[in-house]
């Protein structure tokens, strides 16, 4: 610690005004700040400040996340050994999953922060740390075989057309992680669909063994399975295997109870909004429930029943922490339960009705992101108007 | 039997070094200051210049936009300093007080026959106008307005804040007098807001005429702000008054007395040997009730409480409206890998640190920011420490892009920068929210001035 701050002490005046390195104080200053909470005092307003800042916030998603991460670096392993038959232990199963994984949390945090600094250094300004999560995020959401340089390009793409476009973390418009896996699923979908992608290294080995199937369950609804199976047709899921998680989809997002406890760690910190996370999963509930009902006999997805419904494919980890992303998500309490409720109803509906595309989370969010300013605008109007009843009973 | 509102939001910050309930005396101190920076867009115009003479109750300096309002010694002596700041600003007016003071005589009629043609110029010349406060803005009061209603909150949550039912006993009889004549300044009603907490023993209660309202919660329920906004929201073209309890006393001694009588309670709290309750005077400096200051302690003195407060120098001078002062360390040093640090002793609204643990802890916070200023980027947050039905953010960005229209459709008027102390406080992009209200009011202040 002592040595750190030597250095900077040291080295940190050829950074500053008149300095030989003028220009990369800003960028200087991202990495003090990560050492370093930095020594500035209160001029103006409050004298004392919450604890808390940006980044501890952002260092608490990410906490969240490791549960799944870490259940989905386990899964891919595991899925991988049952693909070519071998037996092995969890740390087996772990560390082949940790060593594919790792790769795209490498690739994605180096270009996505490489195009964040590059951005400090022109616009002058310290690092955003909103790039933490979303660096993060994406390897989360994509299949484990996906190549590294369509992630590389979509992590560009996403920062740089959906976030420093806009002008950096705060003014997006939509969730910059989302955006890197629609890229991802528009611009390259034999990567991003199908039956091989999902499990790691199972469009090439010549080892997989016979009866193996790669498919997501979603991807398994969509083409006429009824029950859901994990790899083997006889290995059936029960609602309680759902929950826990151990079958093919994208890295972080098949286990419930892995995104679960992310979500209560959400949820107790208080940085992610409780009226979004429960009204997804309400919305999503009520119109699996209303299909159910309405359901034509033998239409798969339909039938499914509502809990399968929240368990299975990408909705919970959209719902916890995708949906939650307070910069594109509605800004007003009341905006936020029926943002949420629209997105849990309209994943099940893309999802049930578009047989094109069994995944509809992601979509029903994008679509969400882009309309709660929309929403924001009719619940801020109506306390406009309540407040001009008021005036106007007075005056007439 | 009054219903009691309780107001949900809110947040106490339980901080160390709240003030014993003891009362001590302090000797009348050597000098005394009156500070035209404690006026919201107060442009003094001087009536003494150094080594001229004046009694407590003479004017130093009147406002130039309302020559009638004038501001009064709260001392008798000579005029020692005129300081002047940035573009010779007058900040201090500093008086060398006599060992006896010596007071002007005033006629003042008895409280009961008392008009409001005749209090007004009263408390005009007096000096004591300046303690009624108007709402929106809360700026000086007009004398020429009739206000809607006046409001007095009647207890402060703020943290370390005095204690006015204790504060407020000693003087029970001139507070009394005070709202009597408050009372006839307007022909609406006037309110009280008491604590449900401290209603028992309170000295504030069986005043005639007066509407009671009790409210529970945390802090910001004690601003008055919040209270107004519960009780009869201010809509536009609206205009109320406000005013400390301890300021009420003040007035309400003036009819006793006929002369000029400053001297009030303070409370000496936060890191300090003895918090406690300090009897001194208006403007008082802050080294007479607070000897502990060194030229090697890294503190900071604040004159109010430390949301609202206003950071004074070790020679400064107790601010007009304050019934407080502050001590807190300064935060001038960086703290290795804090924003992983598990946090044990770091106070947070939110539970990102491991002090949830200890829920009851006392702490001792000093003035660092912990973090630099980022733009808006968490929502929710803020409402959950205003409890008014205003959304805080659409108000701070109608404030950032000057829409007038939007900011008074959103409640401009019904707010003032105290009431979103607490928003500035947890607000985890460190946004100055605090200067922004007031940007906003001064905004609307000058377009319909």
């Amino acid at each position: 610690m002592k040595i750190i701050r030597n250095l900077i002490d040291k080295t940190k005046p050829q950074f500053e005004k008149g300095g030989k390195y003028e220009k990369w104080l800003p960028i200087y200053e991202s990495f003090e700040t990560f050492f370093f909470v930095p020594a500035t005092i209160t001029k103006k307003g409050s004298h004392i400040r919450d604890a808390i800042d940006m980044k501890r916030s952002m260092i608490i998603v990410i906490i969240a996340l490791l549960p799944a991460l870490i259940f989905g670096m386990w899964n891919i392993g595991d899925l991988y050994f049952l693909s070519i038959g071998e037996q092995s232990t969890i740390m087996d199963s772990f560390f082949h999953g940790f060593l594919k994984v790792l790769p795209l949390i490498v690739v994605s945090y180096g270009v996505g922060l490489g195009v964040e600094f590059i951005f400090v250094y022109i616009r002058g300004h310290e690092i955003n740390e909103g790039f933490l999560v979303t660096g993060m995020l994406i390897p989360l959401i994509v299949p484990i075989d996906i190549p590294l340089w369509m992630l590389g390009v979509a992590t560009a793409f996403a920062v740089l057309i959906g976030k420093e476009a806009f002008g950096g973390t705060g003014m997006n418009i939509v969730n910059p992680a989302l955006l890197a896996r629609a890229f991802l699923f528009f611009a390259y979908p034999s990567k991003m669909s199908g039956d091989t992608v999902w499990i790691n290294g199972l469009a090439n080995n010549p080892n997989i063994v016979d009866g193996f199937t790669g498919e997501t369950l979603l991807g398994q609804k969509a083409n006429g399975i009824s029950e859901g199976y994990s790899c083997f047709v006889d290995n059936k899921l029960s609602l309680f295997d759902m929950f826990i998680g151990n079958y093919a989809g994208c890295v972080g997002e098949t286990s419930t109870l892995a995104i679960l406890i992310g979500a209560f760690i959400l949820l107790f910190t208080g940085i992610a909004s409780f009226r979004i996370m429960f009204s997804v999963f309400t919305g999503g509930f009520l119109m699996a429930l209303l299909f159910n009902s309405i359901a034509p006999a033998g239409n798969i997805l339909l039938e499914t029943s509502a809990i399968e419904h929240v368990l299975i494919g990408g909705f919970a980890f959209g719902a916890v922490f995708m949906a939650t992303d307070p910069v594109t998500a509605a800004q007003t309490n009341k905006g936020k339960w029926i943002y949420g409720f629209l997105i849990g109803a309209f994943a099940i509906l893309v999802r049930c009705v578009n047989p094109a595309y069994p995944e509809g989370m992601m979509l029903a969010i994008l679509l969400l992101n882009v309309f709660s300013p929309l929403i924001d605008h009719y619940v801020v109007k109506a306390n406009i108007n309540a407040r001009l009843k008021r005036t106007n009973l007075k005056t007439t | 039997m009054l219903k009691v509102k309780r107001i949900k939001k809110g947040l106490t910050i339980n901080l160390k070094g709240k003030p014993e309930r003891i009362f001590h005396q302090l000797p009348m101190p050597q000098k005394v200051a009156l500070k035209p920076t404690d006026f919201l867009g107060l442009i003094p115009k001087l009536v003494v210049q150094e080594g001229d003479k004046v009694l407590a109750g003479s004017p130093l300096f009147y406002d130039k936009n309302n020559s009638d309002i004038v501001f009064t010694s709260p001392v008798s002596g000579v005029i020692e300093s005129i300081i002047r700041g940035e573009r010779r600003r007058i900040t201090e007016v500093v008086v060398t007080a006599d060992e006896q003071i010596s007071y002007e005589k005033f006629e003042t009629p008895s409280v009961e026959n008392a008009t409001r043609e005749q209090i007004i110029p009263l408390l005009l010349k007096s000096g004591l106008w300046p303690f009624i406060k108007q709402r929106p803005y809360a700026c000086l009061a007009n004398p020429n307005d009739i206000p809607k209603e006046i409001f007095i909150s009647a207890f402060d949550t703020a943290p370390l804040a005095p204690d006015y039912t204790f504060l407020i006993n000693e003087y029970k009889s001139d507070f009394v007098r005070g709202v009597a004549i408050l009372q006839k300044l307007t022909t609406g009603k006037t309110h009280i807001s008491l604590y449900d907490e401290t209603r028992a023993n309170s000295p504030f209660k069986n005043i005639p005429d007066v509407e009671y309202h009790y409210f529970s919660g945390k802090h910001p329920v004690g601003n008055v702000g919040i209270q107004i906004h519960h009780i009869s929201p201010i809509n536009k073209g609206d205009i109320v008054w406000t005013i400390n309890p301890q300021d009420v006393v003040l007035i309400g001694r003036f009819f006793e007395k006929s002369i000029v009588d400053l001297r009030k309670i303070v409370a000496l709290t936060g890191n300090v040997k003895t918090p406690a309750y300090y009897k001194t005077i208006l403007g008082a400096p802050i080294t007479s009730v607070f000897s502990e200051f060194s030229e090697t302690s890294n503190d900071r003195i604040i004159s109010g409480n430390v949301l609202t407060g206003t950071k004074i120098e070790p020679n400064g001078y107790l601010g007009f409206y304050d019934s407080q002062i502050t001590i807190i360390e300064e935060g001038n040093h960086p703290e290795f890998l804090g924003w992983i640090a598990p946090g044990f002793n770091k106070f947070s609204f939110s539970r990102t640190f491991f002090s949830w643990l200890q829920p009851d802890k006392e702490y001792k916070l000093h003035t660092n920011t912990h973090g630099g200023e980022r733009p808006f980027v968490f929502t929710g947050l803020y409402e959950k420490v205003l409890p008014m039905n205003i959304y805080p953010i659409q108000l701070l960005k109608a404030i950032i892009v000057n829409d007038i229209d939007q900011m008074e459709q959103l409640g401009i008027y019904e707010v003032i920068e105290e009431d979103f102390a607490l928003c500035e406080f947890i607000c985890p992009s460190k946004i100055e929210i605090q200067s922004l209200i007031r940007q906003g009011l001064d905004t609307i202040k000058q377009e319909f001035s």
